[in-house]
């Protein structure tokens, strides 16, 4: 008779997992046996749902009842250019309220793209008495009373992180809400807001917590009140500059000065609006321990940037606006030989003729110069399939490629050819590539390249591009990663969609909007699919007063556990098996 | 139901030359290049993508951009033309420039002939964050007239207009011209919208998309959709909506920068763009009191300086 060998205790294992942090680690885990899921189950303690409607809060606190850290994700990340229309969902409160009950020690809540009211804030600040972290990364729906009270009520708060939230008519007066007694905050990144926060407070709240690191101020803070700050937090990492810029007096710039080379520990700088270049010399000091420097809302012009960049010698990611031109990236590539990450944001990118001299040259440059760069954002107005060929030589090692020429379907401006073989050179070289974001002029053949090469992608961004449904074939057959796919302003119809339906359960969604996919296909697909959410986005009124075969405006699929979503707004339906019925 | 607009809002456009960048007469064209195109052409545009590749809708794409050229040469300061579209709404965002066959740059024809140089308003592109786009331009404002210097709004999502008209005081010889999205809602609707303003030229085509938006009919939201399709409420549309008839049960209100609330229509185009908050679709009965009449309003007008 056989007898089953015992397994080790479960508080080894137990304590053998609390080692893996990673996800799809921690569910390789809970695969292995039915013991080993529920001993994982109950000692997970962090959790991600990268697509709030994929699962229902029920689902997820019935299987991880102890839970202390949750990271949600709402809108399709198109939404950042409003092309999801307002109102089509991400509400974070259901889950709030279910977590409330379920998770009393909840420490951390990260939240993006997602929609947060007072209310919600209010019941954060009320439920979890242990409660630590609080992101809302591009959020939206609620204002500073709600921030007014997670002040108040969050006493072991140690980082509140707003980053490019939409806070609706912020006062200042919500951050004196914090006790006096309060002092462990760690992080702050208040640099979104629109309005003055109280200076004394603030200057009173940095004072008294010791342990704060990161400081990202808003634009409000002119620089003198800066100077005040700085000497309140010589020991801060992270800080962003408000406003850099008041009239050129060498009182005000001494003291600046002073308080820049008081921090030794600043390894990050952010910031920095409207800056008035006379100020710049006061960072100069502490410029080679940065590594990471933010400079995308500066206005400062090629010369200046060059000056500053040359004494960043330990420079790891930069963003910068498109002043700095060729020049400038030529001096990056000289002297940041530690860089790793490089976005160049376009200053003017409704004009038609450019404003500055950069060209896809300075992207050579810097490939050619910084032999660590893997994570590039370029915007530009020209491109060439030879410059695109080198910059894929010179980076084996890219993850992330976006470029974005602003000109929709740009040719290579030197041949005239479409771009398909740049964007393919990317591809078959930088084998580890894992997100791209393609632009300019391109036929079915760059589909075909990335589906052929890139193994690894996860996430692709594609406007205006392709002739035909093989492009999207190609994609979906061939990217066996493939998480997000997101396409605008493409010829992609209802066939290759349809060929590849089975593909779409192992992605996190799909987004299409002006392409040619037809009513009835997303009727199909809705039959078919149980476990994919097909959402139609059209503000053009029920989708089946117009025929079939007519395209939908936009379209939004995900897989879901949770079946069809109920807090849809009037102009998104969602396409289910009952869909043929209700439809017809 | 349809929405109202109390008052002349082009009456006194004519005079306010550097506010407001539209003529009436102006107006009248972008309202009746609405009003010539009939609604199917124009919903077949957008999903005919008017791309390279046997769409059957090529034609009428053609044809629509053809009305689009004219709208943009129509504007002597050279707002690029979306009086057509709303900012919700990408399917009728293509481009009014060729749409390149393969091979070939983009020609400096006359194709998207905003004179200020403008690309044409393609929504969401280039791909740059709102929060980002509103940051530049207020950079942008602040090198710019004196004017509106007050204006620079606390809600981040609302950036002023940078238009700048045959003074020429621009930044680098273009102009910025990007969103403007305000919150909309409207009384006994749980769930509000943004409009971009930008989008439009003029009050009519505002009310026309508000209308659009709002007085669609819709199932219940959080409901399930029921199997009775819904009768389909809203009045065939005409280009120039019910404004100035006064005969709807709404009105259309904004929050302007002092926090007062005002109704829409009162004063030039660009002034209200520069101190609009949001919007509210308010009931009549509410709205009693919140503006002196229309004749008084008028009168007023006349005198005050712009």
């Amino acid at each position: 008779m056989l007898r089953m060998a015992r397994s080790l205790p479960e508080e080894v294992l137990e304590h053998v997992f609390s080692f893996i942090h990673s996800d799809k680690d921690r569910n390789a885990i809970s695969m292995v046996c039915k013991s080993w899921y529920e001993i994982e189950r109950w000692c997970r303690r962090r959790i991600f749902v990268g697509n709030c409607y994929a699962v229902n809060p029920s689902m997820v606190i019935r299987r991880f009842p102890e839970v202390r850290s949750v990271e949600l994700k709402g809108k399709p990340h198109f939404a950042d250019f409003n092309l999801v229309p307002d109102g089509w969902g991400g509400y974070v409160y259901p889950w709030i309220a279910a977590m409330a009950n379920a998770y009393p020690w909840l420490e951390e809540i990260s939240l993006k793209r997602m929609v947060v009211t007072d209310e919600t804030l209010e019941l954060i600040a009320k439920s979890f008495k242990n409660f630590k972290v609080l992101v809302l990364s591009s959020c939206e729906g609620f204002s500073t009373d709600g921030l007014a009270a997670i002040a108040a009520n969050c006493r072991n708060l140690r980082q509140l992180d707003l980053r490019e939230s939409e806070v609706d008519d912020p006062s200042g007066h919500w951050l004196s809400h914090f006790p006096d007694s309060f002092t462990s905050l760690v992080s702050l990144n208040i640099s979104c807001l629109g309005s003055e926060v109280n200076f004394s407070a603030l200057e009173h709240l940095v004072g008294r917590c010791p342990n704060l690191r990161t400081l990202r101020l808003n634009r409000a803070v002119p620089l003198d009140r800066l100077a005040n700050i700085l000497r309140r937090a010589p020991q801060l990492v992270e800080l962003g500059a408000g406003t850099y810029s008041a009239e050129l007096r060498p009182d005000v710039f001494s003291s600046i000065a002073g308080a820049f080379s008081g921090c030794k520990e600043l390894k990050s700088l952010s910031g920095f609006w409207d800056v008035v270049p006379g100020y710049l010399p006061a960072i100069y000091p502490i410029c080679s321990s940065l590594t990471s420097l933010n400079l995308s809302y500066a206005t400062i012009q090629s010369p200046d940037l060059v000056k500053l960049v040359s004494q960043c010698q330990s420079l790891q990611r930069l963003w910068v606006l498109d002043y700095i031109e060729d020049i400038g990236l030529e001096a990056l590539a000289a002297f940041c030989k530690d860089l790793q990450e490089l976005r160049v944001f376009p200053s003017e990118p409704f004009a038609l003729e450019p404003n500055v001299s950069l060209t896809e040259q300075g992207l050579v440059s810097v490939s050619e110069g910084c032999l660590k760069l893997h994570s590039v954002l370029y915007f530009c107005r020209q491109m060439t399939n030879d410059a695109l060929v080198t910059i894929a030589r010179n980076c084996p090692k890219m993850t992330r490629f976006r470029l974005c020429i602003i000109e929709p379907r740009t040719s290579d401006y030197i041949t005239l050819q479409p771009l398909d073989d740049g964007f393919g050179a990317i591809v078959e070289h930088c084998k580890d590539l894992r997100r791209l974001s393609l632009s300019g002029l391109l036929t079915d053949r760059v589909f075909e390249y990335i589906g052929t090469h890139a193994k690894k992608l996860e996430m692709l961004s594609v406007a205006f591009a392709g002739d035909s449904d093989l492009g999207l074939h190609h994609v979906l057959y061939g990217c066996e990663n493939l998480r997000k796919l997101e396409i605008r302003d493409c010829p992609f119809g209802d066939k290759a969609l349809l060929a590849n339906a089975a593909k779409l359960e192992t992605m996190r969604s799909l987004w299409m909007s002006s392409c040619s996919v037809s009513f009835g296909a997303c009727k199909l697909l809705g039959q078919k699919m149980p476990r994919l959410n097909i959402e139609v986005i059209d503000e053009r009124g029920p989708p089946d007063s117009r025929p079939e075969s007519c395209p939908v405006e936009k379209l939004y699929i995900y897989r879901t556990l949770a079946g069809p979503r109920f807090d849809m707004p009037g102009f998104v339906w969602t396409m289910d098996e009952d869909s043929a019925l209700r439809f017809s | 139901m349809q929405l109202v607009f109390v008052g002349g809002g082009g009456a006194a456009a004519a005079t306010t030359a550097s506010m407001s960048t539209l003529s009436r007469e102006d107006n009248a064209a972008m309202s009746s290049e609405d009003s010539s195109s009939p609604d199917e052409a124009e919903l077949e545009l957008g999903l005919g993508l008017s791309l390279g590749g046997g769409f059957k809708n090529q034609q009428v794409a053609v044809k629509n951009q053809y009305a689009r050229i004219l709208t943009a040469k129509d504007l002597p300061s050279g707002v690029s033309a979306s009086s057509s579209f709303s900012s919700t709404s990408s399917s009728s965002s293509t481009l009014s420039r060729a749409n390149a066959t393969a091979g070939t740059k983009r020609s400096a024809d006359s194709v998207s002939a905003a004179p200020n140089g403008a690309s044409s308003q393609v929504v969401g592109w280039p791909p740059i964050r709102a929060y980002r786009m509103n940051s530049m331009v207020n950079q942008a404002k602040s090198v710019a007239t004196e004017e509106y210097s007050s204006i620079i709004g606390k809600n981040e999502s609302k950036t002023a207009v940078l238009e700048k008209t045959n003074n020429g005081s621009n930044i680098n010889n273009s102009k910025v011209r990007t969103s403007l999205f305000v919150k909309v809602n409207m009384d006994g609707i749980a769930i509000g919208r943004k409009v971009d303003l930008n989008a439009h030229g003029c009050y009519e085509t505002l009310a026309q998309t508000l209308e659009d938006m709002f007085l669609r009919p819709t199932p219940t939201i959080n409901s399930i959709r029921s199997s009775a399709p819904q009768h389909n409420l809203m009045v065939e549309a005409t280009r120039c909506p019910q404004l100035l008839d006064g005969s709807s049960d709404f009105v259309l209100t904004y929050e302007d920068k002092d926090g007062d609330w005002m109704l829409v229509g009162d004063v030039p185009w660009g002034m209200f763009l520069s101190s609009v908050k949001r919007l509210r679709i308010m009931r009549r009965s509410e709205a009693n009191g919140l503006a002196p009449s229309l004749q008084e309003r008028n009168g007023r007008q006349r005198n005050k300086p712009i």
